[in-house]
């Protein structure tokens, strides 16, 4: 038992470390070190310069394109990728849509769809939950009608992330209202935004930003070739892809840049008759969070590498411990830098400061956008299964109760 | 990176659960409790015959080589029984001491003894007044003309009532908190003027208040030079510690589940309400991340760079501490009334988390001595 990276772990990690120092955007690079999220194109610009290298692909077999590493080293890029920090791969394409086609997709959507994906030609969105079904994704209404070499699809989609960006986009669907069961009246189609009858309706969240919306299906048409697996056994398809590789679902590396953002504004401003980062309470906040970081840090090597050793290709349980201890960590330490702004951490000014920038106001740039991250990350323990499901997948697959 | 055991690792842990499964029940435990010493003689010459007792100590000393790693998977499986044998203080904290700062001729007569399950000994460092601080030492050493004499008090000294041989503390110059000019010295329990009041603990462990008049002493290592061996020994003392408080969590959690399934109130298991299972969900998550830690302080035991071993212990022992609290007290509270008994497991369980919390520095200590390095 060792904890420490081997020296051919340490290799990798510092080879990473060094590309993304030597090949992000100097622009992005710049953005991201303020606190601001990617742009669309700084995603798609790094995305394909990590495909051009290999690295984009990164939990697919070699033959579609990925780089044949262990989920060891899969966790040391993912790592060093959020903390840099640099635009995270687009996950709808990478960690989503990808390991679903190779695993139930046809030779045709495979070729088709892998390697547009890996090098984000194609943006995905994710068509699950609706109005009506959120944390009960299988009480869906979103309907499909078979009409001839057509499904005719009705209804709509909601907190469908990025969905303004996208080109196509993964759908659950219900074909069977009758099934004995609503898990087995479920299909999963693959659908191009352009189609006609497709509105896109965009949803502003608490930090004022657009990454939401809601998605309407009137009478739109996609053809039957673009099912994946078959009809009426979409659910399949849909819990594979939400226990699939969960490596990085910790965004350790993002509570890791956080806590420094939070350093640095400590070094800036002043508590109390000193630096912010000179006072006792401040400091043991910060370790706390440390402390916590590390714990995790641990436990995610611990699952990653079990899971590394399992044949069975069912998802760890246990990485709903990942999941919320991650989320909570990650709100913590948004809160933290957050705090750390001050009264800086009030003002929404970024288009004031873009006029009035000849000088650009760094740290105010920084604080603004602490309190937008804080704000964003809220939703952190809501998405991807709320904390209060994973404790439900916890007591029921772990604890059997 | 690896957390895989080594066969030998495994069959270790094997052959000290089984022997605990079979000879270390809570009614059984009861039995030894009545001993007079507080503990089960019968059990140490177990753990002698299992190897146990020179798991750390090199093969020349009668040892098996072992490293952290086994001892973490030892102080496990005793902190799942609450093994009331003075394993800590005898082969983590004397034995340690003994390892490192040891001469030849020393350590050729005290660790076989250990091994064989013959010398019992106890690191006798802490102070009233020093509370976690270690260089914290009023305890003084000074030359006579047979040797060393010592003279000044101890206090909390796991198992000093029963052990053979002690490891003291002592300052031979320097102030009150300097780092410098302090001594480790072996005292024979049975000297002139050392007197001994020994006690249990809340978790009914043994320990003792040490009072020293004029006693001769032998030093261990160079006299005013230990800090760093105390330092060692303490640091190894925090890892087994939570290799301890690990295996209290899990029988904590495995009978509060166990528990929640079987209890019926309202008509139905408590188990079967959201809100019981979403606590054992946030226990189990606890115990995960307290396991991870304790894992971390085992490995760091033998980390050379000392501030880095420091600052790893440290997060462990915050770490392991936090998330023993939280399932300790969440035991009690889901049990009921039940858990508030004497007569009932979870209290004791509890109270051995308690122990180890106020142990070799608590979690505002550690988490304190964390703040002072963040940069």
């Amino acid at each position: 038992m060792d904890l420490r990276f081997t020296q051919e772990e340490r290799a990798f990690r510092d080879e990473v470390r060094a590309f993304i120092r030597d090949n992000l955007p100097p622009d992005t690079a710049e953005r991201m070190r303020l606190g601001h999220p990617p742009r669309k194109q700084d995603t798609v610009t790094w995305q394909r310069i990590l495909n051009k290298k290999g690295w984009a692909a990164i939990s697919w077999p070699k033959e579609w394109g990925g780089p044949g590493w262990s989920a060891v080293q899969r966790m040391i890029f993912i790592e060093e990728n959020q903390a840099a920090p640099a635009p995270e791969l687009l996950s709808f394409n990478i960690t989503m849509i990808g390991p679903v086609l190779i695993q139930f997709g046809t030779e045709e959507q495979k070729r088709r769809f892998l390697p547009r994906a890996a090098n984000l030609d194609d943006w995905w969105c994710q068509g699950f939950s609706e109005p009506g079904a959120g944390s009960d994704l299988a009480s869906l209404k979103t309907a499909a009608r078979l009409v001839g070499d057509h499904y005719v699809v009705n209804g709509s989609k909601i907190w469908t992330s990025t969905a303004h960006n996208a080109d196509w986009c993964f759908l659950l669907v219900r074909t069977n209202p009758n099934a004995a069961k609503r898990q087995e009246g479920i299909s999963f189609l693959l659908v191009d935004m352009k189609t006609p009858g497709i509105t896109v309706r965009p949803i502003i969240s608490i930090d004022g930003s657009h990454h939401l919306n809601e998605v309407f299906f009137d009478d739109v048409k996609v053809p039957v070739a673009m099912r994946v697996y078959e009809e009426n056994r979409g659910w399949d398809v849909a819990k594979y892809l939400l226990g699939n590789e969960r490596t990085g679902i910790a965004r350790l590396g993002k509570s890791r840049e956080r806590v420094a953002m939070a350093k640095s504004a400590a070094r800036e401003v002043r508590f109390n008759g000193r630096r912010l980062i000179e006072d006792p309470a401040f400091r043991q906040r910060i370790a706390q969070l440390e402390v916590d970081m590390k714990a995790l840090q641990i436990t995610q090597y611990r699952v990653v590498s079990a899971g590394a050793k399992k044949s069975d290709g069912r998802p760890d349980p246990l990485s709903s411990v990942l999941k919320v201890k991650g989320t909570e960590l990650l709100q913590a330490s948004t809160e933290c830098a957050m705090d750390a702004a001050g009264p800086m951490a009030n003002p929404v000014w970024a288009q004031e400061l873009a006029a009035m920038a000849n000088e650009p106001d760094l740290f105010a740039e920084a604080s603004e956008q602490s309190t937008a991250s804080y704000l964003m990350l809220r939703a952190a323990s809501i998405y991807g299964g709320t904390n209060e499901i994973q404790k439900n997948i916890l007591s029921k697959a772990v604890l059997r109760l | 990176m690896d957390f895989d055991l080594s066969d030998d690792q495994r069959l270790l842990a094997d052959s000290v659960t089984r022997l605990m499964a079979d000879r270390y029940g809570f009614e059984a435990r009861k039995g030894y409790l009545k001993d007079p010493a507080g503990w089960s003689a019968a059990m140490w010459g177990q753990y002698a015959e299992l190897g146990l007792l020179g798991l750390p100590f090199a093969e020349e000393h009668g040892g098996y080589g072992g490293g952290p790693v086994d001892v973490m998977l030892v102080m496990q499986e005793f902190g799942r029984a609450l093994a009331l044998e003075p394993y800590l203080a005898t082969v983590v904290l004397g034995g340690t001491a003994l390892q490192l700062a040891g001469s030849t001729a020393q350590q050729g007569e005290i660790l076989p003894a250990v091994a064989e399950g013959r010398m019992k000994l106890a690191f006798a460092h802490g102070e009233r007044e020093a509370r976690y601080d270690l260089p914290f030492v009023r305890t003084t050493a000074k030359r006579s003309a047979g040797g060393w004499v010592l003279d000044g008090a101890k206090s909390v000294v796991f198992h000093g009532d029963s052990a053979d041989r002690l490891v003291v503390s002592a300052r031979v110059s320097g102030d009150d908190a300097d780092e410098d000019g302090i001594g480790l010295f072996l005292v024979d329990a049975d000297a002139a003027g050392l007197a001994r009041r020994g006690y249990t603990l809340r978790d009914e462990t043994r320990a003792a208040e040490i009072a020293l008049h004029n006693v001769a002493a032998v030093p261990l290592g160079e006299p005013g030079a230990a800090f760093p061996v105390i330092t060692r020994v303490v640091e190894a003392g925090i890892a087994a510690m939570g290799a301890e408080a690990v295996g209290a969590m899990e029988a904590m959690h495995s009978m509060t589940l166990e528990y929640s399934r079987t209890r019926e109130q309202f008509g139905k298991p408590i188990g079967t309400n959201q809100v019981v299972q979403h606590r054992l969900a946030e226990m189990l998550m606890s115990m995960e991340q307290g396991r991870s830690m304790a894992m971390l302080a085992a490995m760091s035991v033998t980390e050379p760079d000392a501030a880095e071993r420091a600052r790893n212990i440290s997060m462990a022992k915050v770490g392991y501490g936090q998330a023993a609290r939280f399932v300790s007290q969440q035991t009690i509270q889901l049990h009921g009334g039940i858990g508030m008994t004497e007569e009932y497991a979870a209290g004791h369980f509890f109270r051995r988390c308690l122990v180890i919390e106020h142990s070799f520095g608590d979690t505002a200590y550690h988490l304190a001595r964390l703040a002072d390095e963040v940069e």
